[in-house]
């Protein structure tokens, strides 16, 4: 009798593993892209159709964090992927990350020197610039009458209930330690500890943490002003003009973005043809447009001069996508803290479930 | 298994196996669930427990060397303190529903027949609807110089615009709104079956309206109010979208806590340990209820 149910039991799993592993890809006419959400133009991946006949599966993250956990579970098919300064450091520490073929990327000659060759890959070995930004601060000026010069600025009390931060502890947390004139990568406990006790202080201002869209509760008049990222500010600011962007005294993040191919990716050939073809000007330009954080590819700035001025000024005029120089010196990479991170977590929880 | 030494030896036919034997149709009934239990969740929680015992390798990569110390950094008052607001919130949750979800169900079942499943379709309805595009819905409604506030101003019943939005007070309306129907559904079940013969008996005996629903259908209706709560409650407590999208994201709660090392620190041991403990209590607390108040009927409904 017992055999009766152990056929059962097989032949339904068969059928059940029959159904699961049906799918397999053909050839090198696929391309499976798995990026940060609102970043990638739809018409960039359908250009690369039109001229490549490679189809483009884009997948999306919210966070370096998921990207990483995503790839460290296994092998994920993934052919290129964007992920973010300190990410590719641990990536490439972890051994996932697939060696670039710079032959087969000639137009890597457009993208600007200065986001060549930074600490996270001193050769560029593994990554090709995308696009950078920052995370500074936000304002909107029909509203918030004084000056605002520096982060220092978002404790006066009149801003009870009227900041908007990102919902993201190494931003928050290291916003406040620059604040208090801290390295904003500290694993010193003393240092966080006076940091939460700072933050704890400005909780009673902070309406909401947001990293998804800041820019909405802005553009809704809920909040003043806070900290978000700089695309999202131009994208606000085109809608509203009074929202302006401000590099802080104490400085704040910058970031780099970079197409990586991870180890084991299947179609690695279409993925070199890709990266080449995104760092073309005349595709480069279409990622400005619609995502505006600050564009690596120089000769693409240089294309969008000549071909739609008004978006080069607005471009070239904004201190989100178009920091001063003197500013930049004051602008930091965020780096990995390694096992410091279950403290910067635990203060993190502790100052969201104070009470 | 005597039966089929009594019976003449015969080929093996699945057909006729699955129409007279009555155990193998139980088996076959039984086994596509069973498989998709084992896959699916068995073996994901086996993972889960001895995920907990691992260690965070520096870059947040899982170390397999055996580590008691994930379990160790939960007895903590921070996460105490968590695990007390999480759980007032989701007691909160089903206090809210059963006071709104009751009478509403009362209704339905007392309404004539025709018009009942109208009404229970309608209470589906929204669920054909993405939760977060509802959640947003309820954002545009609540907020500065949202719905309700511009109609609340026009109206002149009030001066200055209510400040509900990213408060308590919104989480727990997003809760409520979003857990209502599991709330009003086993109810409902509850309260159709009580047939009008009973409550003409107690008015036979001289109860009055009144007396009659707290003596006859409130006991009545009480498997369903059990299945409901424990339908409200237990997602309740590990709910975290709501508090993020409408709470503004400035408490945390156990759902925060775990997603939080899986999705930020990169902690997966911790994160896997925090499930086990929210996993045991969370059983706990719902093997005790339904030992005290009986496992609720209603729930197989």
């Amino acid at each position: 009798m017992r055999y009766k149910l152990f056929a059962v039991v097989v032949a339904l799993s068969i059928l059940l593993a029959a159904c699961g592993g049906g799918s397999s890809t053909s050839g090198d006419k696929v391309l499976n892209l798995y990026a940060w959400s609102e970043y990638v133009p739809q018409q960039l991946l359908d250009d690369f159709t039109e001229q490549t006949g490679i189809k483009v599966n884009y997948d999306t993250y919210s966070s370096n964090e998921e990207l990483l956990a995503k790839l460290q579970a296994g092998a994920s098919g993934y052919d290129v992927i964007i992920p973010s300064d300190y990410t590719v450091s641990i990536m490439t520490a972890l051994g996932l990350l697939e060696p670039l073929d710079m032959t087969q990327i000639p137009n890597f000659a457009n993208v600007a020197d200065y986001v060549k060759g930074l600490g996270y890959d001193p050769q560029n070995e593994y990554t090709v610039p995308w696009q950078w930004g920052t995370s500074c601060l936000v304002v909107d000026t029909s509203k918030v009458t004084t000056p605002i010069t520096k982060w220092a600025d978002l404790w006066n009390p009149e801003f009870q209930g009227k900041v908007v931060l990102l919902d993201d502890e190494r931003e928050v947390l290291g916003m406040v330690l620059t604040v208090l004139g801290y390295d904003k990568n500290s694993t010193d406990e003393q240092q966080l500890e006076e940091a939460k006790q700072k933050l704890l202080e400005l909780m009673p201002n902070v309406k909401l943490f947001d990293s998804d869209s800041p820019k909405t509760a802005l553009l809704s008049g809920e909040v003043w002003l806070g900290q978000t990222w700089n695309g999202e500010a131009a994208l606000a600011h085109a809608e509203n003009p009074a929202i302006d962007y401000i590099i802080p005294e104490e400085g704040c993040t910058i970031w780099y973005d970079n197409m990586a191919v991870p180890t084991g990716a299947p179609h690695f050939a279409a993925a070199m043809q890709f990266i080449n073809f995104v760092l073309d000007p005349q595709e480069s330009i279409l990622i400005t447009l619609e995502f505006p954080y600050s564009s690596s590819n120089s000769a693409a700035l240089e294309l969008l001069q000549t071909e739609n001025p008004e978006a080069y000024d607005a471009y070239m005029n904004f201190a989100a996508t178009n920091p001063l120089a003197e500013d930049m010196s004051r602008l930091k990479m965020i780096q990995d803290i390694g096992d410091a991170t279950a403290l910067w977590d635990r203060i993190w929880t502790e100052v969201k479930g104070g009470e | 298994m005597e039966t089929d030494i009594l019976k003449p030896k015969r080929k093996f036919s699945l057909v006729r196996a699955l129409r007279e034997d009555s155990a193998f149709q139980g088996i076959a009934l039984i086994s596509p669930t069973a498989i998709y239990m084992l896959i699916l969740i068995i073996l994901p929680m086996i993972l889960v427990a001895v995920l907990s015992f691992m260690t965070r390798g520096t870059y947040g990569n899982v170390v397999y060397k055996f580590n008691f110390q994930n379990y160790v950094r939960l007895i903590d008052p921070i996460y105490l303190r968590i695990l007390l607001y999480s759980l007032g919130v989701g007691l909160a949750t089903m206090v809210f529903t059963i006071l709104i979800g009751y009478p509403l169900a009362y209704f339905i079942a007392r309404s004539p027949v025709r018009k009942r499943s109208l009404y229970l379709f309608l209470i589906l309805l929204p669920f054909w609807t993405n939760f977060i595009i509802r959640i947003y819905a309820w954002i545009m409604i609540l907020r500065t110089q949202g719905l309700l506030n511009t109609v609340l101003l026009n109206l002149g019943l009030i001066k200055v615009p209510l400040d509900i939005l990213y408060t308590p007070a919104a989480v727990l309306i997003g809760m409520v709104y979003e857990f209502l129907p599991f709330m009003v559904l086993p109810l409902y079940t509850s309260l159709e079956k009580i047939e009008n013969a009973q409550l003409e008996a107690a008015a036979d005996l001289g109860a009055r309206p009144l007396r009659a629903f707290l003596r006859v259908t409130l006991p009545l209706s009480v498997p369903g109010m059990i299945a409901g709560s424990i339908l409200v409650f237990i997602p309740a407590m590990g709910m975290f979208v709501v508090p993020d999208l409408m709470g503004g994201a400035k408490t945390v709660l156990v759902g925060n806590v775990i997603r939080n090392q899986f999705l930020t620190s990169r902690d997966w041991p911790f994160g896997a340990a925090a499930s086990m403990v929210l996993m045991i209590l969370t059983l706990a607390f719902t093997l005790y209820y339904t030992r005290k108040a009986g496992f609720g009927e209603e729930l197989l409904v």
